[in-house]
């Protein structure tokens, strides 16, 4: 198969286990984003991936070929690291045919080459500049360009844009994504920002205590969250404990109509994004509740509600202000198309 | 911290201990010297003030010009060895745990406490025929008799190498401690072995580094006098031997003095050329 495949994944740190048993997949010309709180065995992936670091059990494959115990430097890799690791003593053109250089290209080829992707990263006409002559996002573009002089078989980054600052950031990410499609080059980026998995990969991948807990598109990854840990660090979102017997549903001690668990299940954690919380006035099937805030963000707001010392957040646009005020009594209505039901 | 200048005499009081400090214990002497070199020698030891250049003059004969030429090669000879050993050692040495690295430094740093009587007659037993590491050899079987190896050139520079080596590793230490692990793994990354890796990154990026370590290396072994003459046959002998030898021996304070001011002039200009040629490299 072309691509990338992970099979059965651990890597261990003494006692420590940084990443277990992960299985994944990549197929060949794909963004994968690893997302996932700092120490959840992201980075130690990536690396291994990049052969900087040894699985201590398990098997990497690249294009079908075993590459678990392949030198780094025989790997055909372009790497961004989070530091980005430009050289100090060389030029942005010489950190830019350093990949050519190693493997003894001709002169003219790494000229040529250097040009090339120098107007790729919009930076044409800054090759015999000194890097620590750079701004942050300039040298962000010098390391892509470096990662990908050699036209790599995989494409990898470790945090690429954390040392950006927030504008800078988006804009790049927005770059990245569309400079990936038009290479169709296989990559691999480690993040803990979910807006920048969402805005660049085609699959998430959310880890968390080393193992993988959902690989999925942005928007399944969003719609569809495999459990509450997932549901809470892919976005905001509201988790209520539901219980069900004999055909009624009863959340915090309220019964509750037009919400159904599946058949077998008698206990679970309901996910309910802010977004999909319609407040209503108080009515029987309804969650009572008493409003305590009101944030007003402009383009948003946020209307806090107390049900049964649970707080739930509803999140409204402008066109759709709720008409209540602090300390209203309102309602919430539940539809089963609303809430994503985790299982325990 | 915004620096301001010094505005009145006062701001530079505190200049002024370290200043008196220079000048009674550096200048002053070095003053004396530079003028005891133009003084003219009496005999039976003692000199009278007076402005001769034969002290000098004596000195650019060739006996002595040969002496200050195998001097000078001997030091770089020696900073060449200890710079090409101490740079992958170090920089290995910061790669390990830092426990390693404790026991490390603080072996080195004992053999630092060593005085350079004890290395040089350390090694000169270990370079002899009864009790040298020949004997070790023999047992093994690559020699077939135990042989003395000294008094020769290549025991001096064992024994120098041996002694400014720890020197070289604890300057060394600091730079490659603070150098961005990650570079070398991006090298890695991008297709250097970890050998090319080391030449082609690690190398360059501590150039400054290294040439002020050949510097002090070159300088600190253009001092030596003793292991030349523990380890050496006579024309082994340094600019310093025949230095201490005129001014304690033949008791000719002038002659001893105009050679070692034309030592201090003669390393300056070394030093100052290899400077330049630093700076040059690094603006190119």
């Amino acid at each position: 198969m072309s691509g990338l495949s992970i099979k059965d994944v651990t890597k261990q740190f003494g006692d420590f286990k940084a990443v277990r048993n992960v299985e994944l997949t990549v197929p060949h010309g794909t963004f994968v984003c690893l997302l996932g709180p700092s120490g959840c065995g992201k980075t130690t992936l990536l690396r291994m991936i990049a052969g900087l670091d040894l699985p201590t059990s398990g098997a990497i494959e690249l294009d079908g070929k075993d590459i678990t115990n392949t030198p780094t430097h025989q790997r055909d890799l372009g790497v961004v690291f989070q530091s980005l690791a430009l050289f100090p003593h060389l030029t942005v053109g010489e950190n830019i045919a350093y990949p050519l250089r190693i493997r003894r290209r001709s002169k003219e080829e790494q000229k040529k080459r250097v040009d090339e992707l120098l107007s790729m990263v919009h930076l044409r006409g800054y090759a015999d500049r000194p890097v620590s002559k750079l701004s942050g996002g300039q040298r962000q573009r010098v390391a892509i360009a470096r990662a990908l002089s050699i036209s790599p078989k995989l494409f990898l980054l470790d945090e690429p844009l954390s040392a950006l600052d927030a504008k800078l950031r988006e804009a790049m990410q927005v770059e990245l994504r569309q400079l990936q499609q038009r290479l169709g080059i296989t990559t691999i980026v480690v993040t803990h920002d979910q807006r920048e998995a969402m805005t660049m990969a085609d699959t998430v991948v959310v880890m968390n205590g080393g193992e993988i807990r959902q690989a999925a598109s942005p928007i399944e990854i969003y719609r569809q969250p495999a459990d509450s840990f997932v549901a809470d660090f892919i976005g905001q979102t509201n988790l209520i404990e539901v219980e069900a017997s004999g055909g009624k549903t009863t959340i915090l001690g309220q019964p509750v109509a037009g919400l159904k668990l599946p058949a077998n299940l008698t206990k679970a954690t309901l996910s309910i994004r802010p977004e999909d919380v319609h407040l209503t006035a108080p009515r029987d099937g309804a969650l009572a509740g008493t409003v305590t805030f009101l944030r007003d963000l402009g383009g948003t707001i946020e209307t806090f509600v107390d049900v049964a010392g649970r707080q739930i957040v509803a999140v409204s646009t402008p066109r759709e202000r709720p008409n209540v005020s602090v300390g209203d009594k309102v309602g919430i209505s539940l539809t089963d198309k609303d809430c994503v039901v985790l299982k325990k | 911290m915004r620096r301001e200048k010094p505005q009145t005499i006062a701001d530079y009081a505190p200049l002024l201990f370290p200043a008196t400090m220079l000048i009674v214990f550096f200048v002053l002497p070095f003053g004396t010297m530079i003028a005891v070199s133009f003084f003219k020698r009496m005999q039976g030891g003692f000199y009278t003030p007076d402005f001769v250049f034969e002290n000098y003059a004596r000195f650019l004969s060739m006996f002595f010009a040969g002496v200050l030429g195998f001097s000078l090669m001997l030091a770089i000879v020696v900073a060449i060895c200890c710079v090409v050993l101490a740079l992958p050692f170090t920089y290995l040495l910061t790669r390990m745990t830092r426990r390693a690295q404790i026991a490390w430094l603080v072996a080195l740093l004992s053999v630092l406490s060593l005085s350079e009587v004890i290395i040089g007659f350390a090694w000169s037993t270990l370079f002899s025929r009864t009790a040298g590491i020949t004997n070790l050899f023999v047992t093994l079987g690559i020699m077939q008799h135990a042989k003395a190896l000294t008094p020769s050139f290549g025991a001096v520079l064992m024994g120098m190498v041996y002694q400014a080596f720890p020197y070289t590793v604890l300057v060394l230490y600091p730079a490659l401690v603070r150098l961005d692990p990650t570079l070398t793994e991006a090298a890695r990354t991008l297709g250097a072995s970890p050998l090319r890796a080391f030449f082609t990154v690690v190398v360059p990026s501590l150039r400054s580094t290294i040439i002020a370590t050949l510097i002090m290396v070159f300088i600190f072994a253009l001092g030596s006098y003793l292991l030349p003459q523990l380890l050496g046959r006579p024309q082994h002998w340094t600019l310093s031997v025949l230095i201490t030898d005129q001014a304690i021996y033949q008791s000719n304070m002038p002659f001893a003095a105009a050679m070692a001011v034309f030592l201090v002039l003669v390393t300056l200009a070394l030093v100052a050329s290899t400077v330049l040629l630093g700076r040059k490299g690094e603006a190119a």
